[in-house]
């Protein structure tokens, strides 16, 4: 019927989405680990009404044409994967990425998924589990007399038992890394999963290949920037209401046929 | 009478594309180098008095510290692969690296290296130069080795012949391809928004539901007139 309803409404639709990531972010904005989203737009389709450069009669040409775009989608909903503050919390357990890389843990079905949440835990059997108590892989058991608990930034977990003069390694961390980590599929509980997108995961010891180090009584922040996301969120409100807005012009123009014929 | 009304309708329906065009401005305002499509009205009646061509000045620059959001600095152009093969120009500069290694922007085209696509081995980090160059530093080797692998394609197309595709993508006429530019210049950690002008959507909207209720009301003056007319030709008769 009126072809701009239709447009504009797919510009309401993507300004929505985009507020949902906003209010994600906001939302995770105290989240060990969290990494923000962006949402990605991308012109629709046009439709070409008369082809520029068409013959107008023999000897000359249209020098301009007639596109009709339809609208505007969300293509993507993008993670950007940039350092969070790192904030220090002195419990031994605790262990930031500073760099690249993804703690790897493996879900209750069996399954590898990837975080960069270090607030670790140690579960009633000594391994080495996530907040969720997911278990760390390669599996880490902490021995149940352990005095104190060392993390090395490569990675290293040694601990020092009670009557030994030197401390026993009792496994290291792994860190993996991506191709392509804005391709990783987010589930929720700060864990991403392997997508085709991503590429294949590439396993290797923190602080060697370009994998970030891992610092003991670190925890990682969000890398939500509460400012920038405030910013966003008013273009949006904005952008939404130019929207309604020209939903409600091409109304008022169907109105005023209805009304007037 | 029926003339008129023959007139009147086809410039309703005018008005109504003009619309959906600008509505189609505003709806991508938020999306990330789009170029706004301008509408000229020469005659509302001529089916042929209606046409469009992409607006093609610069969009706003914001920064965002991502070190693969690029802006280029003044004019010109980054080089893209349409999915149809052909080469396109865009000023969207939003690029990320795919599972294949290869460089895209957020709408999914594939920038354009020197001699096509630009393929990237595993890296650790990766800059672009202000020149267009990408080097990496391969995965394994230590921070003093640095490759450079490819650069951008910039170049500096006539923009007199630049139209856009059904994709939406701007092209040159008739197939054409633009050389590489040297002077063209990037901005790193930057991104150009959309350049459309949202108070001067909002007031071409209005002045378009305007327009189009001249034409309605012109259709309801044509109908009194043949009324009336009916009218005065029964007294007579």
């Amino acid at each position: 019927m009126n072809q701009s309803l239709w447009i504009a409404k797919t510009g309401l639709d993507a300004q929505q989405t985009k507020m949902s990531v906003i209010s994600n972010n906001l939302a995770n904005a105290s989240t060990t680990g969290f990494k923000r989203t962006r949402a990605v737009f991308e012109d629709l389709l046009y439709q070409n009404q008369r082809q520029v450069g068409a013959q107008s009669s023999q000897e000359t040409l249209y020098p301009t044409g007639l596109m009709i775009g339809t609208g505007v989608r969300t293509v993507a909903t993008e993670k950007l994967f940039s350092q969070g503050a790192m904030s220090q919390t002195q419990n031994p357990l605790d262990v930031g990425i500073d760099g690249k890389g993804f703690l790897q843990v493996v879900l209750p079905d069996g399954n590898i998924a990837y975080t960069r949440d270090g607030g670790l835990q140690v579960d009633s059997q000594g391994a080495l589990v996530t907040s969720s108590g997911y278990a760390i892989q390669p599996n880490i058991t902490i021995p149940s007399d352990a005095m104190s608990i060392t993390i090395g930034t490569d990675g290293t977990v040694s601990v020092r038992q009670p009557g030994q003069a030197n401390t026993t390694q009792v496994g290291s961390l792994q860190l993996v890394d991506f191709v392509n980590p804005a391709g990783l599929q987010p589930m929720g509980s700060n864990l991403y999963i392997e997508s085709s997108a991503s590429g294949a995961p590439q396993t290797g010891t923190p602080g060697v290949n370009g994998l970030g180090t891992v610092m003991q009584g670190f925890v990682e922040g969000s890398n939500v920037n509460v400012v920038e996301e405030l910013v966003s969120m008013i273009e949006t409100q904005r952008a939404y209401e130019m929207n309604s807005k020209a939903i409600a012009t091409s109304d008022q123009m169907l109105q005023f046929v209805n009304n007037n014929l | 009478m029926s003339e008129l009304l023959g007139t009147v309708m086809a410039g309703a329906r005018q008005v109504m594309k003009a619309q959906a065009i600008n509505a189609n401005n505003l709806a991508n305002a938020s999306t990330d180098g789009f170029r706004a499509e301008l509408v000229h009205i020469s005659s509302l009646e001529d089916i042929n008095g209606l046409s469009s061509t992409p607006d093609l000045a610069e969009g706003m620059v914001r920064t965002t510290g991502n070190p693969l959001d690029i802006s280029i600095n003044g004019e010109g152009w980054i080089a893209v692969q349409a999915p149809d093969g052909s080469e396109g120009y865009t000023r969207r500069g939003d690029l990320r690296v795919d599972a294949f290694g290869q460089i895209t922007n957020g709408a999914g085209q594939i920038v354009l290296g020197e001699g096509g696509p630009i393929a990237l081995p595993p890296f650790q980090n990766i800059e672009i130069g202000t020149d267009g160059t990408v080097s990496i530093q391969p995965q394994g080797q230590d921070i003093t080795t640095r490759v450079v692998i490819d650069r951008i394609k910039l170049a500096l197309p006539d923009e007199r012949l630049m139209g856009r595709g059904n994709d939406g993508i701007l092209r040159l006429a008739r197939g054409a391809i633009a050389d590489p530019d040297a002077t063209v210049k990037l901005q790193t950690g930057t991104l150009e928004g959309s350049n459309v002008n949202a108070v001067g959507e909002m007031l071409k909207m209005m002045d378009l539901a305007r327009q189009f209720e001249a034409q309605v009301q012109l259709m309801n003056s044509a109908e009194e007139n043949s009324s009336s007319l009916a009218s005065v030709l029964r007294m007579n008769g």
